[in-house]
């Protein structure tokens, strides 16, 4: 009946948020909902596990706190330019996720947090190119990247 | 237009105002940075100044204006929010590869190489 | 007295976003490649949401947050399309 619940339930909380909260635009937004999930139905995409809820709101809250420090990190960057030992450079990091959602939510936490990019993806090699503002250290922004996110994304979506 | 701003608590004006002033200024100062950064890899972090905090304060500031001055809850603008949280990535990206490519295209040595496996093939 | 602080708020605000897309349409004038004019649109594009949000706070009315999401959504396909088209040379393959 409904092969997408994630995707259904957000159609109808986007549709009502548009339309106002109210009975007939839950009713006219669920079946909207249902028929654009059987549509999704048949691309069959892959579908997202997630393995343990509990932590995804600790994820969103590493990612807030992450996106503040960094914005004022990047903001000191281009006001008052780099510090003398800093240079903007490129990075690849060797990845051990293979989950599709999982790299697509670390590309999203990488490129929204100001000061890291993320080029491409090696299917193959398994590794990312990742472009720093103001690289310091390579090893930490490795083992930041490995540490912080990696290992909670690999415990997600396991 | 200043006759049609509605009035709202005093504490809620500061703290409106306190986010719009914080999201455009850092829209700003990602701005400057776009202008006077020197490569096109290096530019490509301006622009998501604007998009974290930016458009996040600037959201946070409307939505609690529209709930205090019509008095309901009004969250729709989270909408924005979460759409361009999710396509910047996917336009730097795209943008990214692109650039990569045509540089790599015209061998630039600033740039790092393909990986191995895709010489081969 | 909080009508006042509101009005200033939004005025500077939009003074800033303004001086924010007129920097971006610098950048997408000036160059020197491709890639940086695409990403000088795309800044623009969402500087142009930002200030239609301000506009609405200002005036107090919800129509312009519509028209905010349109310009997102097409700003959004836009700068794919032209980032396919610098990448493969045709947008629709």
């Amino acid at each position: 009946m409904l092969p997408y619940p994630l995707l259904t339930v957000s159609l109808i909380l986007m549709w009502m948020l548009l339309g106002g909260f109210t009975p007939g635009q839950f009713i006219l937004g669920t079946l909207v909902a249902v028929f654009a999930s059987w549509a999704m139905a048949s691309l069959r995409p892959d579908k997202p596990k997630i393995r343990k809820w509990h932590l995804l709101p600790k994820l969103v809250a590493i990612v807030f706190l992450d996106i503040i420090r960094s914005n004022i990190a990047v903001a000191k960057v281009l006001i008052f330019g780099r510090s003398k030992t800093g240079r903007a450079g490129f990075l690849s990091i060797p990845l051990e996720i293979e989950d599709r959602t999982a790299l697509a939510v670390l590309a999203i936490i990488l490129t929204s947090t100001p000061g890291s990019a993320w080029l491409e993806y090696d299917q193959h090699d398994k590794t990312v190119l990742l472009h720093v503002l103001d690289l310091l250290d390579e090893d930490e922004w490795i083992g930041l990247v490995k540490n912080r996110y990696e290992k909670l994304l690999m415990e997600i979506f396991a | 237009m200043m006759g049609s701003v509605v009035d709202i608590p005093l504490w809620g004006a500061i703290v409106v105002a306190f986010f719009l002033l914080i999201g455009a200024s850092l829209t700003l100062i990602g701005a400057i940075g776009f202008l006077r950064l020197p490569t096109f890899y290096e530019r490509i972090h301006a622009p998501t100044l604007g998009t974290s905090w930016g458009i996040g304060g600037i959201m946070l500031a409307s939505m609690i204006y529209f709930t205090l001055s019509s008095e309901r809850l009004v969250i729709h603008e989270i909408l924005i929010g979460i759409f361009v949280t999710v396509t910047t990535p996917v336009t730097l990206m795209l943008l990214a590869r692109a650039a990569l490519h045509r540089d790599r295209a015209e061998n630039d040595d600033s740039v790092p190489g393909k990986f191995r496996n895709d010489r081969e093939s | 007295m909080s009508a006042i602080i509101i009005f200033t708020a939004v005025s500077l605000a939009q003074l800033m976003i303004g001086a924010a897309m007129a920097i971006a349409a610098v950048r997408m004038f000036r160059g020197p490649r491709a890639q940086d004019r695409i990403i000088g649109l795309d800044a623009l594009y969402i500087n142009a949401m930002l200030l239609l949000v301000t506009f609405g706070i200002g005036t107090g009315r919800v129509v312009y947050f519509e028209a905010a999401l349109v310009i997102g959504m097409l700003g959004f396909v836009s700068t794919v399309a032209l980032a396919k088209f610098l990448m493969r040379g045709e947008v629709i393959e």
